[in-house]
């Protein structure tokens, strides 16, 4: 410990590199964070899914409907606690770059299930009370500046109402709901039987259904037996875990997490470049001083963690405040505006961070601390 | 201007005795233009897919409202009604509009076994006279009236159980695949084509198109066509070029993909500077005595700045040649695919390295030698000659 003077005086003694040194590698810690929160954007929040639910979705494709039907056969099956469907509405707000979901649900059984969406209770019963009702999500409210008691006209894509002008639908903003950070707060969800009752075709459809099982672990067979009491019909499923479900919906971006990572490789392997060269060459400068160190007593591990010390520190103070920078960037918000609502750095990676930080550290100081424990006092001092 | 002259050459013929360090600044900015190249590849090559796909004589017909093929809806006598509107060209007794149905199948690719939305097209008879470019590569077409399907050379590529001679299940149906199609790069060569009637049933989509695709008798017959379809009391449909509707939906992938692109990449430039100033830095002052030397013989500011910044350029010449290099090798022509979020569906490209990317990658390494040199070059000019003759 008394030594930490001694080290911090020989980090500095070359101000200009130790600056730029620290430079590169704040700047390689601040690319760590921006990517990783990236890579989590792109998996729009597997983490949060929930591992009781499952996703039942027609076998084609998630574009073909399934019947409203299947909600009764599914609630009696054993081991189910709650049942409730949802349908996309895929419409347009103003203008198709404003893009948002917004998806028609059961209120009671949909905000059960999704518990980490949270409504205040006189939300949820104007909600009940209003067959126009949608609720949405505080981001998004916040972007188009919606408050409670609005009215919101929507384009409709697919369906059109039966009533009213073109394609437009007007929904009642009746509550804002909120979560944690990862939360998609960027949604509206409305009612299905008012989209059902007034849409021109396709009554008794829905998109997809969720289930919420007992117990996790029986959701493999759960699943199976799902698909068993629908094969054969006109609309046969898959069912996955919400989990697998929104894993695999991501891998149809394409595999950014894979991208990001071998970016961050690259990044991380020339900062140790940098690191490593700087550290060799600040050991050969003061070979003769370490020689002196050693005349004076310092012992061989000594001079070795003298180094070691040293080159983490400088790691862990640059890449501590370029994580920290990272951190405060990603609180600032989604920089799309919208496209990527899991904009979060997840906790997991900060300290995946701060593990690199040690690892890095240690590497880049590793070659030139051996060099230096392995001095010869004589032949170091000898040499100038 | 000797001086100068006199001076670089000096620097550039020592990088060898700075092996190590330089290294480092070649790596560090060839690290840089590797990313920023590759990563814009993907946004070029998604654009010139989409941007590709179309000629200005054919126009997409949709429902009013809708905002893409898979959201439209037509039904069958709105789709003879459609094909009597004036300006489409016609050959013998064929009318050159094609109703069209466009959905998803589920579909593992070859390299994971998650499934993806891949488009599955519903033809007629008219689909591939009125796309000129469209020729089978491999196998045969299909036969109207039967569960036979067509692949796109892409799809082919990509998608697990497209190999012609064999058979898909999907669901309860069942689909042979009897040939490879190639359309010039567009678009469709991402897509799976079938008979509009048998998908019709498969889906249940009774008598009901999605889209009709028209080719006209020359471009300039498109507003006619438009007009007369607009105004027509028995339709509510839109009318679009088809290079049009593509080119539109190329642009929220490519600005996203341009967005994350550049700024990762102006991240790690800034990185890759203070990597070259440090190696920079490192050849002034292994050479400090050297320059005092130079100085205290006549040798001006001007000529030692102009040494150091050209060696530093040099050296990022060298990074940014070998950074677009590795691109170059390992992504360009690279197929893969993505989902386009107005159709939900798949979209089949391979990343495309230009030589406009490759001149900005060697640009942008100039730019950082630029800047990585500067500092350490005033540095040098400023060296007071006798203190530094005394060091080391």
């Amino acid at each position: 410990m008394r030594f930490l003077p001694l080290i911090w005086k020989n980090a500095w003694r070359r101000p200009f590199r130790t600056t730029f040194t620290l430079l590169v590698i704040f700047v390689s810690f601040l690319l760590f964070g921006v990517l990783m929160t990236i890579r989590t954007a792109f998996t729009l929040g597997v983490e949060l899914a929930g591992q009781d639910r499952l996703v039942i979705i027609h076998k084609v494709s998630l574009i073909q409907p399934l019947p409203v039907s299947y909600k009764d056969r599914l609630t009696v099956v054993p081991g189910v606690e709650d049942v409730t469907h949802n349908s996309w509405f895929g419409g347009v707000y103003q203008d198709p770059s404003n893009f948002f979901a917004q998806i028609a649900v059961e209120p009671e059984p949909f905000l059960g299930i999704y518990t980490e969406y949270r409504l205040p209770a006189d939300q949820m019963k104007a909600w009940l009370a209003d067959r126009q009702g949608a609720i949405v999500g505080r981001d998004l409210a916040e972007r188009f500046n919606w408050s409670i008691g609005d009215r919101v006209p929507i384009q409709g894509t697919i369906w059109r109402p039966r009533s009213g002008t073109g394609n437009t639908w007007e929904f009642n903003i009746v509550g804002i709901y909120d979560g944690e950070p990862g939360v998609d707060r960027s949604q509206l969800f409305f009612r299905y039987d008012y989209l059902d009752e007034n849409r021109t075709f396709g009554q008794g459809l829905v998109g997809w259904y969720i289930v919420r099982i007992a117990d996790p672990s029986r959701s493999a067979e759960l699943a199976a037996a799902f698909d068993g009491m629908f094969a054969n019909s006109s609309a046969e499923t898959k069912t996955t875990t919400e989990k697998g479900f929104v894993e695999s919906f991501a891998k149809q971006i394409g595999d950014i997490g894979a991208i990001m990572v071998a970016i961050l490789v690259l990044v991380l392997f020339n900062m140790l470049l940098v690191v490593t060269d700087v550290m060799s060459y600040s050991v050969t400068e003061r070979t003769s001083e370490l020689a002196v160190y050693k005349a004076v007593g310092f012992t061989n591990v000594g001079v070795l963690a003298m180094v070691l010390v040293e080159s983490v520190s400088i790691v862990v103070l640059g890449g501590g405040l370029g994580l920290l920078v990272a951190w405060l960037f990603v609180q600032g918000g989604d920089p799309t505006g919208g496209m990527l609502p899991a904009w979060v750095l997840p906790q997991r990676d900060v300290l995946l961070g701060v593990v690199l930080m040690a690892m890095l550290g240690i590497l880049a100081g590793s070659l030139p601390a051996m060099a230096a424990m392995r001095l010869r006092i004589t032949d170091a001092l000898r040499r100038n | 201007m000797k001086q100068i002259i006199a001076v670089t050459l000096l620097n550039l013929r020592t990088i060898p005795q700075r092996l190590a360090s330089s290294a480092v600044a070649i790596v560090g900015i060839a690290g840089v233009v590797v990313v920023l190249v590759a990563v814009l590849s993907i946004a070029e090559g998604f654009q010139a897919v989409l941007q590709g796909t179309g000629t200005p004589d054919r126009a997409i017909v949709m429902r009013g409202g809708a905002d893409s093929e898979m959201t439209s809806g037509l039904g069958g006598p709105d789709v003879d009604v459609i094909r009597q509107a004036p300006g489409i060209a016609r050959d013998g007794q064929m009318t050159m509009a094609s109703g069209e149905l466009y959905v998803i199948i589920d579909m593992p690719k070859r390299t994971s076994d998650t499934p993806f939305n891949v488009p599955l097209r519903g033809v007629g008879p008219e689909a591939t006279a009125v796309r000129q470019e469209f020729r089978i590569v491999e196998g045969r077409m299909f036969e109207f009236g039967t569960n036979e399907i067509v692949v796109g050379r892409g799809a082919a590529v990509l998608y697990a159980g497209l190999d012609v001679g064999t058979e898909l299940r999907s669901g309860q149906d069942t689909w042979r695949v009897v040939g490879v199609f190639e359309t010039d790069g567009s678009v469709a060569e991402g897509e799976i084509w079938c008979d509009a009637r048998t998908l019709q049933s498969v889906y249940r989509r009774g008598n009901s198109y999605q889209t009709v695709l028209a080719r006209l008798t020359s471009p300039a017959s498109f507003d006619e066509f438009r007009d007369w379809l607009t105004t027509n009391p028995q339709l509510d449909v839109q009318v679009r070029r088809e290079t049009e509707y593509y080119a539109a939906q190329s642009r929220t992938l490519t600005t996203l993909v341009r967005i994350i692109g550049f700024g990762i990449a102006a991240l790690m430039s800034l990185g890759a500077i203070f990597g070259a100033i440090l190696t920079m830095y490192t050849a002034v002052a292994s050479r400090a005595r050297e320059i005092a030397t130079l100085r205290a013989l006549g040798f001006n500011a001007p000529a030692v700045i102009v040494s150091v910044l050209t060696e530093s350029m040099a050296l990022a010449a060298i990074g940014g040649a070998l950074g677009g290099l590795a691109a170059y090798a390992a992504f360009n022509g690279y197929q893969t695919s993505t989902i386009n979020f107005q159709t939900f569906s798949q979209v089949a490209f391979a990343f495309r390295i230009t030589g406009r990317l490759l001149v900005l990658g060697l640009v942008a390494a100039l730019v950082m030698g630029f800047f990585g040199g500067l500092l350490p070059a005033i540095r040098a000019a400023r060296l007071p000659i006798v203190a530094a003759l005394r060091e080391l």
